[in-house]
């Protein structure tokens, strides 16, 4: 039993943790405020491979784990949520499928670019009508020839716009219900696809969120990802990693929540003396960081389970529910001890605490989660 | 085996450019001065360059017994070989028992190179110079981004050798009646050692100024936020006659040039008013400014350092305050 | 061509606090970096790489801890590494310092050493000439711009007043200002890989120098004392308003006789 990170996972957090801090951490207040998309740190962060993290360098991956994946999409959002997200969607939803479910000529086709940054990658499946139940898809595959052709709507999607690669999922056989959905890989330069109007939201709001228009699309019969039929199952072991993603995430909110708010009860005098010297304030303190690192023992033995090619789907629901509860607790209460700065835009907890709310609820909600929790416990 | 009574004198490097005598040069002759006194032994320049032998006599009027003359067109423009050559030569043939650096890109660039060379002792950067009752150099300097003085003697070998920074020591007034001794030295190039070749020699107005010779400055550090911030620093500057300078912080962030930095990393100010404004104090800061005369303080923070060293400390936004500041200083100047 | 790197492991001084109650230094978690001018040495040495070919060898001197920066500078693009630690380097100035990095070279072949400028630790920059003199070769100090012209190294090095533009050929080593160049981050196949590639660790009996320059007995130098400075009678503090504070400070100021 060994908690602690390797050499070379600890290696890489010093790298990551001082990209955020020089390169992330000064736009993200810039970003959100203008609801910009960081193409600037994603160029950055291509060049180092961190869109290519846990996948074997022979598709032109970094060849590291999801323990630094997840460390990866930690540090990223402890300075800012939007960048953390960009790299989540396009590693877990994107790069992970088309490894696992994907043939030869799909991986040797589609990761090389993936992993290098030179194409961003998405995911969907959400719809106006499929939202917690995914089996309610209503956007159609229909194999004409050589092509399948696409026809309906994804919502929500993030990346949408600047992803070049789409996992995309579709009814290919309503009659089978949850068989009958398929997945497909979906290039943006594709005819008869195209994105829709872009989300206002009230976090993350430098990641691009948009709808997918899908209006007699037609992709090559190749681009059907694993099995006819398989969609569904593959959308499932694909949320599964999401949920690391997404978990690493709102722990890196909750932890980025934190140091500010030890900075700034150790700054801030009342009543002749440091907020951190009010029994009030440590109690609180110490009951959140708690709850953080236990939501990162949570985080990290479901990216291990995941790398050492165990079940992990409780694990990960598990993770993604306590740090995104977390996450939101941490946030809230450190806006209240920032007192009425932590409500402007001065400090930067503010947009933590609107940002640690999607956490709660994409990757599925904190009560798809418990489902999966309860599934596994009364299966 | 060394016999230490063979070493004799404090000897500078009387650092020059284009035939400028360096302030520097001049701070450690005073400094020599004081030591030699108490060991009741000459001060000597070595002074090369080209066609600087006339400019002999100010070496003396600041209180330099002898000057060691080298006056040849090769040592026109400071080459790290040329020069090491003549010092060397003149160390072997004079054996200085101290010898002093100007702590300066040339002189950080020639001592260590000597100090191999006469595979002897060289303390970097001191801030203060005295002689033991043992008769021995202590050599006192700041280490650990000036969190830890350090005092080092090198009492085995050979000139003790250190360099000092501009502006840590005190130049005597120039007496002009001052008698001294000019000895010419004739050095023996080995040229085949010459293998560095000066292809342009830029002076670039960077807009630079030597804070260090500020009497008044005024000091920025983070809290004064971003560019903005800064500019009414320049203004509060410009109605002071004052210089702008800055912690560590603003020079990383690229809104002033590493010129201006005081620190330990930066440089060495003592002027007659410091004003540190939204600098919290990192002990590297105080390092390089703390022996001002007058230190006024401004920051957010009560507990920030800067207060421990601060004559004057106010507890508040820097931003708020030097407006206002250079507002009424404005109305008092009319 | 063939470049070796010297670096250097320090404690981040800027982290670096002194206990306010006793005056001494609070060194625990403090944590540990390569030091930033010899980063910016190791940036200079990787762009000549990607420009012209080389293989980048680092080299350090310290306790076997130092491996971590060794491990940075090859997941960095560093080819090859090398950990100088012996007790018989212990206690040694920049003088021994400098004789066993320079025995360490001779064992090596190579057109251009660089160093950085100094230590955030102990700012000397005397160890970079120090190697230079020891091997017979040019040095050229606060470089902050370093191109090679096919035959010659083209270096732009920093002054007071300006820069100069220098010349020289290898064999000659360069001491490298942080500033002069943005080092790279390490990237994450370089981390991955960093800890496959071997560290070699030299001891003293693995260079060439005569063992009487090495350690506390090659250092002409000693530490005499080493003392934290005390902290300054502290001022008078005033939590007042703005309006309040600018009058103070103009009233001091007039006292003082500075306006």
């Amino acid at each position: 039993m060994n908690f602690d990170l390797n050499k070379t996972q600890a290696l890489f957090r010093q790298m990551i943790r001082e990209f955020a801090e020089k390169e992330v951490k000064p736009l993200a207040a810039e970003i959100d405020e203008q609801e910009r998309f960081p193409m600037e740190t994603v160029k950055k962060m291509a060049e180092l491979g961190i869109f290519g993290i846990p996948l074997p360098v022979e598709y032109g991956g970094a060849g590291g784990d999801n323990v630094m994946y997840s460390i990866a999409v930690e540090e990223l959002s402890r300075v800012c949520a939007t960048t953390g997200v960009v790299v989540s969607a396009h590693t877990s939803l994107c790069l992970a499928p088309i490894f696992e479910h994907g043939t030869e000529e799909q991986k040797k086709k589609y990761l090389p670019k993936l992993a290098s940054g030179e194409w961003l990658g998405a995911f969907g499946l959400t719809e106006p009508n499929a939202g917690t139940d995914a089996s309610a898809q209503q956007t159609t595959a229909v194999l004409e020839g050589d092509e399948w052709v696409l026809n309906g709507n994804k919502i929500f999607i993030t990346n949408a716009g600047y992803a070049h690669v789409y996992v995309v999922f579709a009814m290919t056989d309503k009659s089978k219900g949850t068989k009958g959905i398929s997945a497909f890989i979906v290039e943006a330069d594709t005819p008869g696809f195209s994105v829709g109007k872009k989300e206002l939201k009230l976090g993350i709001r430098g990641s691009a969120t948009a709808e997918l228009i899908f209006d007699n699309c037609r992709i090559p019969k190749d681009n059907l990802l694993g099995k006819l039929g398989g969609g569904f199952g593959i959308a499932m072991k694909t949320l599964d990693g999401g949920r690391v993603g997404i978990a690493s995430q709102a722990l890196g909110i909750a932890q980025g929540a934190m140091d500010e708010t030890v900075r700034y009860t150790k700054e801030r005098k009342q009543f002749g003396r440091s907020l951190s010297a009010f029994q009030n304030t440590q109690f609180q303190m110490a009951d959140l960081e708690t709850k953080v690192q236990a939501s990162r023992l949570l985080v990290r033995s479901a990216a291990f389970k995941k790398d050492a090619g165990q079940p992990y789907s409780a694990d990960a629901a598990m993770a993604k529910l306590f740090a995104a509860e977390t996450a939101m607790e941490v946030t809230t209460k450190a806006v209240q001890f920032h007192g009425g700065y932590g409500y402007t835009r001065e400090y930067p907890v503010e947009r933590m605490m609107r940002d640690a709310k999607i956490t709660e609820i994409y990757e599925g909600t904190s009560e798809v989660q418990r489902m999966v929790i309860a599934g596994k416990l009364f299966k | 085996m060394l016999v230490k009574k063979d070493y004799t004198g404090v000897y500078v490097f009387a650092e020059q450019r284009e035939g400028v005598i360096q302030s520097v040069a001049l701070e450690l002759i005073g400094k020599a001065r004081e030591l030699a006194d108490v060991l009741e032994e000459k001060v000597v320049a070595i002074f090369p360059g080209k066609g600087i032998t006339d400019q002999c006599q100010t070496l003396i009027a600041h209180g330099a017994d002898d000057v060691i003359c080298i006056d040849h067109p090769e040592l026109e423009f400071y080459l790290t070989e040329q020069y090491a050559q003549v010092v060397d030569q003149v160390v072997k043939a004079f054996r200085p028992s101290i010898l002093l650096f100007g702590a300066t890109t040339i002189g950080r660039d020639l001592a260590p190179r000597l100090s191999a060379r006469l595979e002897t002792g060289l303390t970097a950067d001191c801030t203060k110079l005295e002689i033991s009752e043992t008769r021995e150099l202590m050599m006192t300097r700041p280490a650990f981004g000036g969190n830890l003085m350090a005092t080092i003697m090198c009492t085995e070998h050979r000139p003790q050798m250190s360099t000092v920074r501009p502006g840590v020591m005190q130049k005597l007034p120039a007496d002009p009646n001052r008698q001294g001794t000019i000895i010419p030295f004739e050095p023996k190039f080995d040229k085949a050692r010459f293998k560095v070749e000066m292809l342009e020699n830029v002076k670039e107005d960077k807009g630079m100024v030597d804070i260090a010779e500020a009497k008044i400055l005024v000091s920025g550090g983070r809290g004064v936020g971003n560019q903005e911030g800064f500019d009414r620093l320049r203004d509060l500057a410009e109605v002071l006659g004052a210089e702008v300078s800055s912690s560590r912080a603003m020079v990383d962030a690229g809104i002033i040039g590493h010129d201006r930095q005081v620190g330990q990393t930066g440089k060495t100010v003592r002027p007659d008013l410091y004003l540190a404004l939204g600098i919290s104090g990192a002990i590297q800061h105080l390092a390089g400014m703390e022996e001002s005369d007058f230190i006024v303080a401004v920051n957010k923070d009560k507990f920030a350092p800067i207060f421990q060293v601060a004559d004057l400390g106010i507890v508040g936004d820097v931003n708020k305050i030097v407006p206002l500041l250079t507002e009424r200083l404005k109305g008092m100047i009319k | 061509m063939k470049i070796v790197v010297c670096i250097k492991q320090v404690p981040d001084t800027t982290e670096i606090k002194i206990n306010p109650v006793t005056g001494t230094l609070i060194r625990d978690g403090v944590p540990s970096i390569m030091n930033p001018d010899d980063k910016g040495g190791l940036e200079m040495a990787l762009r000549l790489k990607d420009a012209y070919g080389a293989e980048v060898t680092v080299i350090t001197m310290g306790p076997p801890q130092a491996d971590l920066v060794l491990r940075e500078a090859l997941a960095m693009g560093a080819d090859k590494a090398i950990l100088l630690t012996d007790r018989k380097f212990a206690g040694a100035d920049t003088l021994a310092t400098s004789n066993a990095l320079a025995g360490a070279i001779r064992t090596l072949k190579w057109d251009l050493i660089v160093a950085g400028r100094q230590a955030i630790d102990g700012d000397t920059a005397q160890v970079g000439p120090q190697i230079a003199e020891h091997l017979d070769i040019p040095q050229i100090s606060y470089v902050a711009d370093l191109q090679w012209d096919g035959q010659r190294f083209l270096v732009k090095k920093e002054t007071e007043e300006g820069y100069q533009r220098l010349a020289v050929a290898g064999p000659c080593l360069m001491t490298v200002l942080a500033s002069g160049c943005k080092a790279r981050y390490m990237s994450v196949r370089g981390i991955v890989d960093a800890y496959n590639k071997p560290v070699e660790i030299w001891g003293a009996d693995h260079i060439e120098v005569d063992e009487e320059k090495l350690g506390l007995k090659g250092s002409p130098t000693r530490v005499a004392k080493a003392f934290t400075k005390g902290l300054k009678q502290a001022g008078e503090v005033f939590e007042v308003d703005a309006e309040e504070a600018v009058g103070i400070i103009i009233s001091k100021l007039k006292e003082k006789f500075i306006i």
